[in-house]
């Protein structure tokens, strides 16, 4: 440290003003698969709510919908009930491990490719090139004075930036309610829809925000993901690195080329920027690895364009460790493993829950039973000393048509069992009728007569059998004695 | 080894980031002093006019008469009035079925029956649970609503005629007024006298150590059967609880029995009439009905 470095430095203001990022437009094989990526998933946002899906008359026909109003989840031929929310829970957990599992492989690999803000933030950038022009025009444009034509391209990209946030938000809740009617409503500025104005304000705004104005600040400041990935990511993920074993020293490519003829070693980077020109978050890969990458392979692309202009070989920038720069400056052979520890864990994970979740699909009951034992009291003495317990029962018919269930009980011998409302029939039998895709809920009062028996909860069995398949449903409960 | 923390203004910029320094210094490491970016100072300034914005537009600062009123009008008593007019528009419906339905028939109507038993419930929470408890389940003195047990009839009509005018609640001319005598204190009945009773009364419900003589049973035939029956099984129209079963709404051991023969009495409850508006007198029927079954 020398002691001008120890010199008082002078105050500085309270803010960080940000730097301008103009990342270049750039070509190649992993800009076509960001591309490709893009047009996907955008057309899945925007196209999947018009997605019809016949399920009957009582249920809705959009094949992807959260309907609120009516507490139900449908998602193709699958329909979740607030009973089964626990697939969500399951599809939450899958995704995490899929994460883990992408992050094990290939660090932020989600970041570059799949992430919404990624996505927004590459289609925002196009639409900026298209009406600005490509990084370095308009960076000339910011720092010279304006003019009527500069006024007028910039009005016209937040313009064309509003329009791509709104129609964001307008998808967005389309996802809550029929589609096509929807449409229909705010084009025609229908009334009692004040909340999906409201939803795609907040969309608009927020898309707007992120994708156009905050950019990579999203994924430096606000998203957790890059510290969390720092703990989950280790010595062998391959991370978009710069081969500085090849790369180094850089120097111009005429004193490369005069170093070689002489025999000496030089390196391949010829120091030109392109891979900090392209760099959506303004990083300089060759510096390291950097909380700011987003593994996006832009600069692979860029390099790899440098590296064929110069007749040098391609992927001086490539998915690679900084573990296998050291091995091979050393001399020794790169190592990929892909099968390590982790990995192995994460995919049997992924293959068991996934597994688990089919198989449970797969063999739903279209009827459930849900059985609530009254708390308070628990038990009631009646006057002829018999005992009694009432339970919330209710029956939900997961079906399209309206279905009668028959109750019964086991477990708690000789158990009288009434529900309030409902008759026996002729034969005694108690017998509940639901309609389609609906539940009803009944009380039911088990008394047990005969003999006292002793303090404590006995095992009791409700079970609903469906009268025309005999399909059943059976849940367990207490019966308990005061 | 210990900490050498130090502070001094000595700021400095450093040179490997080129960032200014805050000169706190711990065992060598020093703490930079990177600013913060603008559009996070930008968004904290903003959320501060923000708030004053808000102080402004709502009522919140207390004054000696009261408080700021605000500027656009917003009131909690509103807010509240409005969220009340929406419960009523979205119960609407049901109240009006509800209206409509002889209280015999909400039960056969499944829907009907569901929607009334949660009104019911909410209201028995708020006006009934205070003496017979969360789940209806009673006290002593204070009746279980769950058993097959009714001092004053479980049937519907007789459920919805006791919320209504309450039980011995003098400030409804309507209401059940019969009361047990206190056959001790107004001197009807010795101490001797009542104890034999009160064996006897054990004996009739079959409770252990229960004593039956033919003097107690003269004595119950002489002064208790006008109200609780020659058998003693009661009387609803009385209120005359049944002195057979196993349910003792006092207890049942010796010395409470005795008790309650020498002072007489019984349970008060409020009238609900003018408390309570009709559909929920009937929800609070149907729900009281549906514990237990009523009878
Ligand atoms: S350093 Fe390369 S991979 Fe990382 S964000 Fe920048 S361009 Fe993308
Ligand atoms: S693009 Fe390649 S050659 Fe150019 S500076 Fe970056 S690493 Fe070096």
């Amino acid at each position: 440290m020398t002691s001008a470095d120890m010199g008082k430095a002078k105050s500085s203001s309270l803010y960080a003003p940000r730097k301008a990022i103009y990342p270049k437009e750039v070509e190649g094989e992993f800009r076509r698969i960001k591309w490709g990526l893009l047009a996907f998933t955008l057309s899945v946002y925007y196209l999947l709510p018009f997605v019809r899906w016949d399920r009957g008359p009582s249920a809705p026909s959009q094949a992807v919908l959260v309907d609120f109003p009516h507490r139900r989840f449908y998602f193709f031929f699958i329909e979740i009930w607030p009973q089964e929310v626990y697939y969500l829970t399951g599809l939450l957990i899958l995704a995490a491990l899929v994460l883990f599992l992408m992050n094990a492989l290939a660090g932020r690999v989600w970041c570059g490719y799949l992430c919404p803000q990624t996505v927004w933030t590459d289609l925002y950038l196009a639409a900026e090139r298209w009406i600005e022009g490509d990084a370095r025009e308009r960076a000339r444009k910011d720092a010279g004075p304006r003019s009527t034509k500069i006024w007028r391209e910039k009005i016209a990209k937040h313009a064309l930036w509003l329009a791509i946030a709104w129609w964001t938000g307008g998808a967005w809740v389309l996802y809550f309610a029929d589609a096509p009617t929807l449409v229909y409503k705010l084009a025609t500025f229908q009334p009692g829809i004040s909340e999906a104005y409201i939803w795609i304000g907040i969309l608009t705004f927020t898309t707007y925000m992120l994708a156009g104005h905050m950019r990579e600040q999203v994924c430096l400041y606000m998203c957790p993901w890059p510290r969390i990935q720092a703990a989950l990511t280790d010595e062998y993920a391959l991370n978009v690195t710069y081969r500085y074993d090849r790369g180094e020293p850089r120097m111009s490519l005429k004193q490369a080329s005069a170093l070689r003829l002489a025999g000496a070693p030089a390196g391949d980077c010829v120091d030109c920027g392109q891979c900090v020109a392209v760099c959506p978050t303004g990083v300089d890969i060759r510096k390291g690895a950097s909380l700011g990458c987003v593994q996006c392979g832009l600069c692979i692309d860029a390099c790899d364009a440098v590296m064929a202009k110069i007749g040098r070989s391609a992927r001086l920038i490539a998915y690679d460790t900084q573990m296998n720069c050291e091995r091979r400056g050393k001399g020794e052979a790169p190592v990929y493993k892909p099968l390590r520890a982790r990995t192995i864990i994460y995919a049997a994970l992924i293959l068991a829950i996934g597994a688990l979740m089919t198989l449970r699909l797969a063999t739903r009951e279209d009827a459930a039973l849900s059985v609530l034992h009254d708390r308070n009291p628990l038990a009631v003495t009646l006057k002829d000393g018999s005992i009694r317990n009432a339970y919330t029962i209710r029956f939900a018919n997961m079906s399209a048509e309206p279905r009668r269930f028959l109750l019964e009980t086991s477990g708690v011998e000789d158990a009288e069992v009434e529900i309030v409302g409902v008759e026996p029939d002729a034969e005694g039998r108690m017998i509940v009728g639901v309609g389609a895709d609906q539940t009803r809920e009944t009380r039911v009062l088990v008394t047990w007569r005969g003999a006292r028996r002793a303090k404590g909860q006995t095992p009791i069995l409700f079970t609903s059998k469906e009268l025309e398949s005999d399909a059943s449903v059976t849940m367990r409960d207490v019966f308990v004695t005061p | 080894m210990s900490t050498r923390q130090a502070h001094s203004d000595a700021a400095r910029i450093d040179p490997h980031s080129k960032t200014r320094t805050t000169g706190h210094e711990w065992d060598g490491i020093e703490e930079l002093d990177t600013p913060l970016p603008r559009w996070w100072v930008i968004t904290f300034y903003a959320t501060i006019l923000w708030s004053i914005g808000y102080f402004i537009a709502y009522p919140a600062l207390p004054t000696l008469s009261g408080g700021t009123q605000g500027l656009i009008g917003w009131h909690s008593r509103a807010s509240v009035a409005r969220d009340m007019e929406q419960l009523s528009e979205i119960r609407g419906p049901v109240l009006e079925r509800l209206a409509n339905a002889p209280l015999e028939e909400i039960e056969a109507r499944p829907q009907l029956l569901s929607a009334v038993r949660a009104l019911g419930a909410a209201a028995f929470a708020n006006n009934c649970a205070g003496c017979h408890g969360a789940g209806a389940q009673g006290a002593k003195g204070y009746p279980n609503l769950n058993d097959d047990d009714w001092l004053w009839g479980g049937k519907l009509a007789d459920i919805r005629r006791t919320i209504e005018h309450g039980v011995r609640w003098d400030a409804d001319k309507e209401t059940r007024s019969e009361t047990m005598p206190a056959f001790g204190r107004d001197g009807m009945l010795d101490a001797k006298q009542i104890s034999i009773v009160a064996d006897q009364l054990r004996a009739m419900a079959k409770l252990p150590g229960g004593k039956a003589s033919a003097q107690g049973a003269k004595l119950f035939d002489d002064n208790c059967s006008v109200c609780h029956g020659v058998d003693g099984k009661g009387n609803h129209d009385m209120g005359a609880p049944n002195l057979t079963d196993a349910l003792w709404l006092f207890g049942s051991d010796k010395e409470t029995i005795a008790s309650r023969i020498a002072n007489g009495g019984g349970g008060v409850m409020p009238a609900w009439k003018d408390r309570l508006d009709e559909p929920t007198i009937k929800a609070l029927t149907i729900y009281v009905h549906t514990l237990g079954g009523g009878e």
